[in-house]
């Protein structure tokens, strides 16, 4: 099986959800210091608390962009509890594509970004309006 | 001239396949791949020879003490230094410019000092130099580079004052393959009385180094990136800066006479060698040296630049590729090509690389600074040694076109 399958290589030339969210809830960005790969992950929960917008831009290599442009795909309408239960296997699963060791990390490195926005988004906002 | 071919055979991993190609090895510049003879030399000490050296009276011991301490006069006749007692062996390069920060650098350094370094630095010959201005308030300077990648020495000229205590700098870029005028970076810094290190890490695998002659206060190297080992660094040192130095670890093999509550050092170099050294590997270094020397440093060097000639014709045909290397003749590169390919990541790139066999490094090299400069994430690279042959670079070029067709 080839790692560079036609899915991986258009969502790496036509990445969906990429770009910037206004008015953002949560942000957070990840590295991958061992490829210089970046990935920022911006989103905004509606008055149920789930994702209306969510939206990445950075770079790296094919792997970790189009990794996070199909994860993103995915997460429009869930909750924060949904997503913080998404296991790096899945991911895994949902690339399919054979993933050597070194490749891992580019490819968990979308997840790690919007976990990462979650757990800030999870925070208690009353804690943003109190810092208000 | 050399036969590259005569010599693969030497190196029996070359026997290999890597995802059903013959091995092609373009990263020699990371650590290069080792002769049958290095090898025999360790089963063979490990079969025949193995004890401990400098400890005991009987046979084994004094056969193990007897040829490690061949191996450091042989790395001294190596860089020409003046006397075996100049020559430290420890870990790594690192470890070996550690050694320097840690000892003669805690020493000297106070506040207000500077320590110049270039932006092509290594971060083994960065950090350390980082963490001892921090901790002596001191100040880091940084030479920039031409526009060519060759280090600027007018710049250079000003950053040099009589606060300068140190210079610090690579013999070789492992990026761009730049090679400092080393000779004259080192006498502007004797002018002002500073001290001079020079990261030999790359330029020792392919280029004659007579430290006499630089007349460098300091330089480390690394056997594995010269047919030897792995764990084996050399530092060598001036012998009055080595017997004013402070040790850098304590306890075996290290001290002249221990009591109770004191203890006095052993003569150098072994005062820098605490505790039971890298035996095996250090005798098998000696192999990979016999190896360099009947191959000829000159030959190596001459076949490395025909073949970075060669790679830098065939790859500068593709107008998507963009080449990183030293140019200007003085300070040109011999044996490294970091390349871009428009959109694609140099990690992709050597993952295609990969599936036709032709092994890559790709990422910040340990040289984030020098990314940060030439204004890339990361950089693909290949680099040359006494096996390869132009047959590699075809392959190589086919690998590159592979990249291009799946990126398309
Ligand atoms: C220029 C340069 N300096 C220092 C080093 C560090 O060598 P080592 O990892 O063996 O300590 C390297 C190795 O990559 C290098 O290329």
């Amino acid at each position: 099986m080839d790692i560079y399958s036609e899915i991986i290589l258009d969502h790496y030339k036509n990445p969906r959800n990429k770009g910037s969210v206004k008015n953002a809830t949560a942000t957070a960005i990840e590295h991958n210091p061992l490829c210089g790969d970046k990935i920022k992950i911006e989103l905004l929960l509606d008055k149920s608390n789930r994702i209306k917008t969510i939206k990445f831009s950075g770079s790296g290599c094919a792997i970790s962009q189009a990794a996070a442009s199909m994860l993103l795909e995915t997460l429009t309408g869930k909750t924060l509890n949904e997503i913080e239960k998404i296991k790096s296997r899945e991911i895994i699963k949902m690339l399919n594509i054979p993933i050597s060791p070194a490749r891992e990390k580019c490819a968990l490195l979308g997840l790690y970004a919007v976990k990462k926005a979650v757990e800030l988004a999870a925070k208690p906002r009353n804690s943003k309006k109190r810092s208000k | 001239m050399l036969d590259p071919n005569k010599i693969k055979k030497q190196f029996p991993i070359f026997k290999r396949e890597i995802n059903n190609h013959s091995l092609v090895y373009l990263d020699s510049a990371s650590t290069s791949q080792k002769p049958q003879a290095v090898i025999n030399s360790l089963v063979n000490y490990y079969k025949n020879t193995n004890a401990n050296i400098h400890r005991s009276i009987y046979k084994l011991s004094e056969e193990a003490t007897s040829a490690y301490e061949n191996v450091r006069s042989q790395t001294a006749k190596f860089i020409n230094a003046k006397s075996s007692r100049e020559i430290i062996f420890t870990r790594n390069a690192t470890e070996s410019i550690n050694m320097v920060a840690q000892t003669w650098g805690k020493l000297n350094i106070k506040p207000n000092d500077e320590i110049i370094v270039s932006i092509l630095e290594h971060h083994s010959n960065l950090v350390p130099w980082q963490q001892l201005c921090k901790e002596k308030n001191a100040k880091l300077k940084i030479i920039p580079l031409t526009k060519n990648y060759s280090i600027d020495l007018k710049n250079y000229k000003k950053l040099l004052s009589k606060k300068t205590k140190l210079v610090a700098i690579t013999g070789e870029s492992n990026v761009l393959g730049t090679r400092p005028p080393l000779k004259e970076i080192i006498k502007l810094a004797h002018g002002k009385n500073a001290i001079t290190i020079v990261d030999g890490a790359q330029m020792v695998a392919h280029s004659h180094v007579d430290v006499q002659d630089l007349d460098c206060d300091f330089f480390a190297f690394s056997s594995h990136k010269m047919l030897g080992p792995t764990g084996v660094g050399i530092l060598y040192g001036k012998e009055n800066l080595f017997k004013k130095m402070p040790p850098f670890l304590f306890g075996g093999d290290m001290i002249k006479t221990v009591s109770k509550y004191d203890a006095q050092w052993n003569d150098i170099p072994w005062k820098f060698e605490a505790g039971t050294p890298n035996i095996a590997d250090v005798i098998a270094f000696g192999e990979a040296l016999n190896f360099l020397t009947r191959t000829g440093l000159k030959n190596i060097n001459e076949h490395n630049k025909k073949l970075l000639k060669y790679a830098i014709e065939e790859f500068s045909k593709y107008k998507e590729v963009k080449l990183f290397y030293a140019k200007d003749s003085a300070q040109s590169s011999t044996s490294i090509l970091s390349f871009s390919i428009k959109n694609i990541h140099p990690h992709d790139i050597a993952q295609i690389f990969d599936t036709e066999g032709v092994e890559i490094r790709s990422g910040h090299h340990c040289c984030e600074p020098l990314m940060d400069y030439l204004k890339v994430p990361a950089l693909a690279r290949i680099s040359f040694y006494l096996y390869n042959t132009f047959e590699d670079i075809d392959l190589a070029e086919k690998a590159l076109k592979k990249t291009l067709k799946i990126f398309k």
